[in-house]
């Protein structure tokens, strides 16, 4: 890991090192977002290394998924840096794909289900161009690695929780991205759609991508990932599983807010 | 003449000149506020949109007293125009500027704009009515929208304006879109959601620059908002919407501005907004999607679904049935006799629907994850969703019916 992504380390051949060696999918130094003046992330450094599976992880209210849209700059941050594969994130774009929390948009938008995985597509079809047919296929196989292919026509709002967390995973798949950036995409669905996310995500690493994922449920922390960022507003341990998460690192995240039952109960089941 | 055959005058371009110049004036506002006014809805911005309208006020009479003060004629549209759309846009980022900077929630400043603006609108109006050249400027006017003695090139102003605002609908429709359902993930793609916004208020500023002198400032917001509420009856698509909702919006145009030049001391404005009333009306009740009659009809058919099903589920266990609905459904349906005991087909219904809720039951538990399954809703034959041979295979995995 270079000391300061600022300070830029040149080899004898003029190009910088950061160019000679693959850069890190993502990686975020020092990364603080405030709302008003209470920080939500304070500090927050994290690597996620390429092919990883990574959770963050941490109680209600503790800066999760502000931590994702700081990442992203869809909320401001007060200090930090955060450089996707070695850039800033205006020069990564087509590389990084997002999924918002399914609550963050009003589903009785006028919209059919193709057209939202239609919408991932955008910076392929581009400002002034339709949609053409080839466009619809793409979508309509991004649908079928989701299950959704049969729903295509139907309008949003007609959805189940879990329809509509995996036609946002479908949009995402449609930008074909090499980074997924997801925030809750387990929160309130059904077992159906947890296998099905599940197994998309696990296709996606076995491709070589890299899946981030805020995720609330610590029962399934070890069985779904590989890796896990614990946040509690300071980031509070990072790592594989086996290492960062241990009855220490849950007890340092979550205080006393965890029974010591609770973590008995995680050290068997990620044993 | 009558009213009403001045009316169908108006409604063929027959009824004079002016008449006709106005009618298809307001036509293509509507068009254009139809269109601009479909991301307005969508972005739930409506409020914001009443804002500058009112905003516009202050403008329109500085406007005025400074053409006078040079010299000019005060009454000149144009210069009118670039006067409300300047303090219109004054008023459009003093909201965003209080949102943005202040603790205040946006409801607080756009009230705040919006009475402070068309107050000291209303301030400087009484001026001008005091000035030697006032008397005659007929500013108020512009409140309500008056098309007496409209000019030609007055016409032409508003024919450019709309074509502006139909085109920046056409080039902006995918990412005002894509800001309108789901903002921060627009964002990641790289489209600038402010920018984006500022531009679709600018297409509201437009459109409400255009209208002054025909719906006038006051109602120019009703144009822009109930064309797209009528077009969500009829459509789930974001594309038909935009037409749907700019047709709406030139058919209540045309047809208020010729019904208003047949009733002579009508103000244009209102007459324009009641149009487009009626045919939000006409959707609200008649549209098939989400009308209210269609979705009474839609109910009361799923509720006897409903009570069939339960009740041939009933009539399979032996168990009595009380609800009067049920019974009256399964007795219209020659399924049980009067005295309530199930008739022959009544009892090969209720077989029937027995094996099919075995048949659900057997393949949910043999395939939870299969999403094919998730139709299961209680009521649709499994037959519809599964193939014959699948069905098939499931009944030779049943458990064996108890004999009876």
């Amino acid at each position: 890991m270079s000391a300061d992504p600022q300070i830029e380390l040149v080899a004898a051949d003029g190009r910088s090192v950061a160019e000679a060696r693959p850069a890190v999918p993502l990686d975020v130094r020092g990364l603080t977002v405030s709302y008003g003046e209470k920080p939500a992330v304070f500090s927050v450094d994290a690597s996620f290394p390429a092919g990883s599976m990574t959770a963050i992880v941490g109680p209600n209210g503790a800066g999760k998924s502000t931590f994702l849209k700081g990442v992203l700059g869809i909320v401001p941050r007060l200090a930090g840096e955060v450089r996707f594969f070695g850039r800033p994130f205006s020069q990564a774009r087509a590389d990084v794909a997002y999924v918002p929390q399914r609550a963050s948009v009003d589903w009785d938008f006028p919209a059919r289900v193709i057209d939202v995985v239609v919408m991932g597509l955008y910076r392929e079809i581009g400002l002034f161009r339709f949609a053409g047919r080839r466009q619809r296929n793409r979508a309509m196989q991004c649908l079928e690695r989701v299950g959704m292919q049969d729903f295509a026509d139907r309008q949003i709002g007609q959805l189940s929780g879990g329809q509509q967390q995996r036609v946002f995973l479908a949009r995402a798949l449609a930008q074909d991205a090499e980074l997924y950036l997801l925030d809750e995409p387990f929160a309130g669905v059904d077992a159906a759609t947890e296998h099905a996310i599940v197994s998309v995500l696990k296709q996606l690493k076995a491709e070589g991508k890299t899946v981030v994922c805020v995720h609330h449920d610590l029962s399934t922390v070890a069985a779904y990932f590989d890796r896990v960022v614990l946040i509690n507003m300071r980031k509070q341990a990072e790592g594989p599983i086996a290492t960062a998460f241990t009855p220490e690192t849950l007890q340092a995240t979550y205080g006393g807010r965890l029974a010591e039952s609770q973590i008995d109960e995680l050290r068997l089941s990620s044993a | 003449m009558t009213t009403l055959e001045l009316f169908f005058h108006a409604l063929t371009l027959q009824a004079g000149f002016n008449s006709a110049l106005v009618a298809v004036g307001a036509g293509l506002l509507g068009i254009a506020a139809g269109g601009a006014g479909a991301f307005v809805f969508l972005r739930k911005r409506a409020l914001v949109s009443d804002a500058i309208t009112h905003a516009t006020l202050p403008g329109v009479a500085i406007a005025f007293i400074v053409m006078v003060l040079v010299g000019g004629d005060g009454r000149w549209l144009p210069g009118l125009i670039v006067g409300s759309a300047l303090s219109a846009a004054l008023g459009l980022l003093l909201v965003e500027w209080m949102t943005a900077r202040t603790r205040l929630g946006e409801d607080a400043a756009i009230g705040a704009v919006l009475s402070v603006f068309f107050g000291l609108g209303i301030v400087l109006l009484t001026v001008i009515q005091t000035m030697s050249q006032g008397r005659q400027a007929g500013l108020d006017g512009f409140l309500l929208g008056s098309t007496a003695g409209m000019l030609v090139g007055e016409a032409v102003l508003i024919a450019v304006g709309g074509g502006l605002a139909v085109a920046l609908v056409v080039l902006l429709r995918r990412p005002m879109t894509m800001v309108a359902f789901d903002p921060e993930h627009a964002a990641t793609l790289g489209i600038d959601v402010r920018r984006t916004d500022l531009a679709m208020m600018g297409l509201a500023l437009i459109v409400t620059v255009i209208g002054l002198k025909i719906v006038g400032l006051i109602l120019i917001v009703a144009l822009l908002i109930i064309p797209p509420v009528t077009a969500r009856f009829w459509t789930d698509r974001v594309d038909r919407l935009i037409l749907i909702s700019a047709g709406a919006g030139g058919l209540a145009g045309y047809t208020g501005a010729a019904f208003s030049a047949a009733a002579r001391d009508v103000p244009t404005g209102p007459v324009i907004v009641l149009f487009a009333f009626a045919l939000f009306a006409l959707s609200l009740a008649l549209s098939p999607l989400r009308g209210v009659l269609a979705s009474a009809l839609r109910h009361r058919r799923f509720q006897h679904r409903v009570h069939l099903r339960q009740g041939l589920l009933a009539l399979a266990r032996g168990e009595a049935i009380y609800d009067r609905l049920t019974l009256r459904i399964l007795r219209r349906r020659g399924l049980i006799r009067r005295d309530g005991v199930a008739t022959h087909e009544g009892s090969g219904a209720a077989g029937r629907a027995r094996l099919d809720e075995t048949r659900w039951a057997t393949a949910r538990r043999l395939r939870a994850d299969d999403p094919v399954l998730e139709r299961y809703d209680g009521l649709t034959p499994i037959d519809e969703v599964l193939t014959a041979d699948q069905v098939a295979h499931l009944d030779s995995l049943l458990p064996k019916p108890e004999s009876t």
